[in-house]
């Protein structure tokens, strides 16, 4: 159909909208959608700001020379020494330490920005794996056998996810140090994988709920078990809601905040609880700060475009699907 | 792996041959009855040992005096006192007006920006799968980080915030404080939580107007309905079972709500905007209060659960539409 034809087929519908009204419904969403990126702006111009910049009024929005310095300082650690002491060691050989030179310090060393990203990657991974797999498994259970009290078990999963963190992390802080799980990436692991255990069998259930049941048992009468029906028909199957349900576990497991600060302070802490005491002198280092915070929000600006398509699906627990 | 499952699969091969077959399981393997149960144990297995023995023993320990603190200290029954305790202290209550007038308020503005943005997008302008997609980002991040930096953004002499409110009002930037004042602070909160989820209720509000079908309308406008009374008596009404289920999330999650507000404002000026699990976080980990706050959590425990049933009817509802 000519793009003309199409224009007359739907130019009398009662329901398409007029290209008036479509003009500014438009122009209203795309005003609040820049609206609402201002701030993420804000944080990566931050990040490439001198720390003098960064702090002027008025802001700087665009007038500033952009610099690493915020993420020179993000992933180092300096100290102030005095001219002559400068002047009598050698050429910088970094970017980083002719920066800090130009103020009069030395970097000394790395900072523990690193160590706490990756605690972050490990634990955000490993407790995803744990959860989708477990999830994978009860989902299965619950889909496609009559399980005694399923809906009783299915609200019990659900309502482990409802309590107030502050309210678990009392008992679990307990338990942890009795343990000696306080502090470890396994304990974070263990905590995150039961938290997401819950959204992984709910999301889960749905998507093996669309797969025809027919698949199996055609599989079955050619001889399969169960088990092999399972890992070579419906698993293969599920490959796109797993992979939907993963990315939600883990941004959830990276975003996560409340258990991380009370569980974790020093080894298996993780950067959400890191970022917010990145401290320069004489007050907070807000390049620095842009800078980690750039650093942590990229990843999942990539994962909801991935994500978006089971957004909605991730966010109600598998009750509006589309 | 396989080899496990090969043995079990061969041990129930032999338990099978022991006993007549049904006619009705011809599936070679394990019974579905096994690996129903072999599926589902692990995870029960986790969510008891991480979820309901730490709950029991907050139960048990909401009727004591143990402190975290004070490992080696006598702890002694003292029965409901705790419960009375926390039921009468205006503390708990304060916190409690602070968390309702935060659900209130955060609930309001976000369903109706919410909504309305949905029913924008709902015109199909051109691009508007590109711009939905940009407006769910902040739902995306972590409340902690974000709100952290929010912070910075709120500074009065520096902030970006106080700087776009001068611009567009012509108040001065520097003659008020969002966190500072007691007057601003819980507008504070208010402000970035709804910017954070407003995407979240407008992807629950889209969802319900593309589940009303165009006949609906078509019909309408045979019968010369007006655009607004069909926005009443259609639109509204047929979207709303998916309201409800944003308001009933956006309520639950912001109950909770602890790692925004506690980054951004700590709770203060004062305890302005202290809410529900600031406080029991004060209690807990800063006074070491360990079997007063038990008491707490589990107060805040039934009332979650409350909400949960009522969530899980208003879900099922909408399911079944």
């Amino acid at each position: 159909m000519s793009a003309f034809a199409k224009h007359l087929a739907t130019a009398h519908s009662v329901v398409e909208p007029s290209p008036w009204s479509k003009r500014i419904a438009g122009t209203l969403v795309i005003v609040y959608a820049l609206i609402t990126m201002l701030p993420l702006f804000w944080i990566f111009t931050t990040s490439i700001k001198s720390p003098p910049d960064s702090i002027s009024y008025p802001p700087k929005i665009l007038s500033f020379s952009p610099t690493v310095e915020g993420y020179c300082n993000l992933f180092t650690t300096r100290s102030r020494q005095t001219v002559e002491y400068i002047d009598s060691l050698g050429p910088a050989t970094t970017t980083c330490d002719k920066i800090a030179r130009d103020r009069s310090m030395v970097v000394v060393g790395e900072s523990k920005f690193w160590p706490r990203f990756m605690n972050s990657v490990i634990i955000a991974f490993g407790s995803t794996a744990l959860a989708v797999f477990l999830g994978t498994l009860a989902a299965y259970g619950f889909s496609r056998f009559k399980v005694p009290l399923a809906d009783d078990l299915l609200f019990f999963i659900l309502s482990t996810r409802m309590m107030p963190p502050i309210a678990v992390a009392i008992p679990i802080y307990l338990m942890y140090r009795e343990l000696g799980l306080s502090d470890t990436a396994l304990g974070m692991i263990l905590l995150y994988t039961a938290i997401n255990v819950s959204l992984a069998v709910w999301l889960l259930k749905g998507f093996m709920d669309e797969i025809p049941r027919e698949y199996e048992e055609a599989a079955l009468i050619d001889g399969y078990t169960r088990l092999q029906a399972f890992f070579r028909v419906v698993l293969p199957q599920a490959t796109t809601g797993i992979a939907a349900t993963a990315i939600f576990c883990l941004i959830f497991a990276w975003n996560e905040y409340a258990f991380a600060v009370i569980l974790t302070s020093g080894e298996a802490q993780t950067a959400p609880p890191f970022i917010p005491t990145i401290i320069g002198e004489g007050g907070m280092d807000w390049p620095a700060v842009g800078a980690g915070t750039t650093i942590f929000l990229v990843p999942i600006l990539l994962f909801t475009i991935l994500l978006r398509k089971h957004l909605l699906r991730g966010i109600t627990f598998g009750a509006v699907r589309k | 792996m396989s080899d496990s499952t090969g043995m079990i699969g061969r041990a129930a091969n032999a338990a099978a041959n022991a006993t007549p077959p049904r006619i009705v399981t011809k599936v070679k393997g394990l019974s579905d009855k096994a690996i129903a149960w072999l599926f589902i144990t692990p995870t029960m297995l986790l969510l008891l040992a991480i979820n309901i023995f730490p709950l029991i023993w907050t139960i048990q320990l909401s009727f004591t005096n143990f402190r975290a603190n004070r490992p080696n200290a006598e702890v002694k029954n003292v029965g409901f006192d705790n419960y009375v305790a926390v039921l009468t202290n205006p503390d708990t209550w304060l916190a409690m007006q602070t968390t309702a007038h935060f659900v209130f308020w955060t609930i309001l503005l976000q369903m109706v920006i919410g909504f309305s943005l949905a029913y924008l997008i709902d015109r199909k302008f051109r691009g508007h799968a590109f711009w939905t997609t940009v407006i769910l980002v902040p739902m995306m991040l972590s409340p902690a980080v974000v709100g952290n930096f929010w912070r910075f953004m709120y500074q009065p002499q520096i902030g970006l915030f106080n700087y776009l409110i001068e611009f567009v009002s012509g108040v001065p930037a520097s003659s008020f404080q969002m966190i500072g004042s007691v007057d601003l602070a819980p507008w504070s909160i208010v402000i970035v939580d709804t910017w954070m989820w407003t995407p979240y209720v407008m992807l629950i509000c889209l969802a319900g107007l593309r589940s009303i079908p165009d006949y609906i309308y078509e019909a309408a406008e045979v019968d010369r309905a007006s655009p607004l009374r069909q926005f009443w008596s259609i639109t509204l009404p047929m979207a709303l079972p998916f309201i409800m289920l944003a308001v009933l999330f956006r309520g639950i999650e912001n109950f909770k709500m602890f790692d925004m507000v506690t980054l951004l404002t700590g709770g203060g000026p004062g305890s302005m905007t202290e809410v529900a699990s600031i406080t029991l976080k004060r209690q807990a980990f800063e006074a070491w209060r360990t079997g007063a706050s038990s008491a707490f959590a589990i107060i805040l425990f039934v009332a979650v659960f409350g909400l949960a049933n009522i969530y899980v009817k208003a879900l099922n509802q909408v399911k079944s539409r």
